[in-house]
């Protein structure tokens, strides 16, 4: 579990000198933990406040001092969101669209990687150059014609509309390709191949049990992007059918906030990836460092 | 060696073998070229030639106009105010934001107590949406009744209008998107921190040198590719912040970047133009814009960190 966590001195720890001084570097003193304390604290607060706003009702608000603690309207507030806006709906939806990019990105992630890292063919250098490319291009600049495709094909306001095109992610083929090249034994595979094996046969039976730690990471990172993705789904969906998000700004959107209905939605659309980190924290820390040494 | 008949069937075998080994990758990394050429690729460069024409949503009609769209463009006040305001907003976001990270993953360099613990909350921020991020510091900035006036006003400050100042309304978006991406940087600097050998350190000390001075001498050239990474990488995001400045605006005025468009971005200036006008020929023309400086500053950007690295 650790093993990536600890660091192990290069230098052999011979002299009772070098031992004496690594130890004052790595024994930092109360001012570090207030530091970081600090910055978790900021770090949490606005989540916090949601909670706190979230809890109360609007008149509270403008109050000064304005309240720094939780009050008891929260159930209230949850109600309203559910009953006055298509909250739910907006949950299953933004649900169902995470999880069919994760199921997807994921699935094509894993086999692009396994060919890649693998796998020997023609022209494999210049099309992985060509992925490695197109994580730098900013293809939100590409809305209008998208746009216009998906009008053409009557999928304004549908779901099929936020999901396609973002099936597969350049960063996922990276991110497995990087992973298989080092994890999967080419012997193994070898030795599936003198078995007889096919080469989906391997994929299934080879690759995927040691692709799987590198697959969680990824399909958490995407999962939060699905989740989290507003800028497309707001060109394309309409408040009736909307994502989490969509209805966030929708509601958020008004000549008058309604700050503790708008807050309620804030704090329930965050605390699935609360979740996600509360268990899965580590490995995502991680994955998203390992992707960064690599890259 | 087999006889003639199984001869026959093991061919029949190895063809498909081969055909099995040859064919494979190209299936595996179909999916991915396929759909990201159609809805990616295809997209970005179709932008360049509905830029070539008047071109709207409202009407069957697409007349090409040639460059006409660039031109006008080049004389358009509001996007020149959209560039400047990209810009200081990028400014006053990312500079703050990767010096923070620095300092944070220096001190996450020790071996600390509940190592995890502090790494969880600092990635905290990012898990929350942008849209959310936006919606409570939003409420954060109000005038009358925030939170941070609230704080300022205690300290003897007067009430900002955040919202209404160029200065102020840039410098609460910049604040958001540094709460948003501080720990996360700091989390990316740190992985490649731990791979500078700790004997470099221990040299230092005998040395008598202060825990900056590492910072500074050995540390942040030693990482220099992965600061390069992250300047490029927060380039490209910055030139198309879009959701701060919309729920920001929240209101009446959340196209155009608040009253004065004292805050629209490149991003929200497309969308305005595309999505509020429905004038896609225009937007389109907006879009190539937009790629044309996101490029020059990644370049920019990377020439410029190089430059520091050999000069340091």
């Amino acid at each position: 579990m650790t093993a990536t966590l600890t660091r192990t001195p290069t230098s052999t720890a011979g002299s009772r000198l070098s031992r004496l001084r690594r130890v004052r570097r790595l024994r930092p003193g109360p001012l570090t933990y207030l530091t970081l304390t600090a910055f978790v604290f900021f770090s949490a607060f606005p989540l916090y406040w949601s909670v706190v706003v979230a809890s109360r009702d609007n008149s509270v608000l403008g109050r000064v001092p304005p309240p720094l603690f939780p009050g008891d309207q929260l159930i209230a507030n949850l109600r309203r969101v559910f009953d006055t806006v298509p909250f739910g709906l907006a949950m299953v939806n933004s649900l169902i669209v995470s999880s069919v990019i994760t199921f997807s990105v994921v699935l094509f992630s894993t086999l692009a990687g396994f060919a890649f890292a693998k796998l020997r063919f023609r022209g494999r250098p210049g099309l992985y150059v060509a992925v490695i490319a197109t994580m730098m291009v900013p293809t939100q600049l590409g809305i209008i014609p998208l746009y216009m495709l998906m009008a053409k094909l009557e999928l304004i306001d549908s779901l099929y509309a936020v999901i396609a095109p973002n099936l597969v992610s350049a960063f996922g083929v990276f991110f497995m390709t990087q992973y298989l090249t080092a994890a999967l034994p080419t012997e193994l595979l070898e030795a599936g191949r003198v078995d007889g094996a096919t080469t989906i046969r391997l994929f299934w039976h080879v690759v995927l049990p040691v692709a799987r730690p590198a697959a969680a990471v990824l399909g958490m990172l995407t999962f939060m992007n699905a989740w989290n993705d507003f800028f497309w789904p707001l060109v394309v969906l309409t408040p009736e059918n909307p994502t989490v998000q969509v209805l966030l700004s929708s509601i958020a959107s008004g000549y008058f906030t309604d700050y503790s209905l708008t807050l309620t939605g804030t704090a329930l659309a965050t605390l699935p990836l609360i979740l996600v980190l509360a268990v899965l924290g580590k490995q995502l820390i991680r994955g998203i460092m390992q992707g960064a040494v690599k890259g | 060696m087999p006889g003639p008949a199984p001869l026959k069937e093991f061919d029949v075998k190895s063809w498909l073998y081969r055909a099995d080994v040859k064919a494979s990758p190209y299936l595996y990394i179909s999916p991915f070229f396929l759909v990201f050429g159609a809805l990616g690729v295809f997209p970005l460069l179709y932008t360049a030639w509905v830029s070539l024409h008047k071109w709207s949503l409202l009407s069957e009609q697409h007349t090409f106009v040639g460059i006409d769209n660039y031109t006008h463009l080049l004389h358009d006040s509001f996007f020149w105010n959209a560039l400047g305001n990209t810009v200081s907003i990028w400014v006053l976001s990312t500079v703050p934001q990767l010096v923070l990270a620095l300092l944070l993953a220096h001190i996450l360099n020790n071996r600390l107590r509940g190592e995890t613990i502090w790494r969880t909350g600092l990635l905290l921020p990012n898990l929350a949406s942008v849209a959310a991020v936006a919606i409570i510091f939003g409420q954060l900035f109000g005038r009358d009744f925030g939170l941070i006036n609230w704080v300022l006003g205690l300290a003897g400050g007067g009430h900002i209008d955040w919202h209404a100042g160029t200065a102020t309304s840039q410098l609460a978006i910049s604040i958001m998107i540094i709460w948003r991406w501080t720990g996360y940087n700091a989390l990316i600097y740190l992985a490649a921190m731990q791979a500078v050998p700790d004997s470099l350190h221990e040299a230092a000390i005998i040395d008598g040198a202060s825990s900056l001075q590492r910072l500074r001498k050995i540390t942040i050239p030693a990482i220099r590719p992965t600061i390069i990474f992250t300047v490029i990488v927060s380039t490209i995001g910055g030139m198309q912040v879009f959701t701060e400045p919309l729920l920001f605006g929240a209101g009446s005025n959340s196209l155009t970047g608040g009253s004065d468009r004292q805050f629209q971005t490149l991003s929200l200036y497309l969308y305005e133009v595309g999505f509020g006008r429905y004038d896609f020929g225009y937007a389109s023309a907006t879009a190539w814009m937009m790629f044309l400086v996101i490029a020059l500053a990644a370049i920019g950007n990377y020439l410029l960190t190089r430059r520091i690295r050999r000069a340091g």
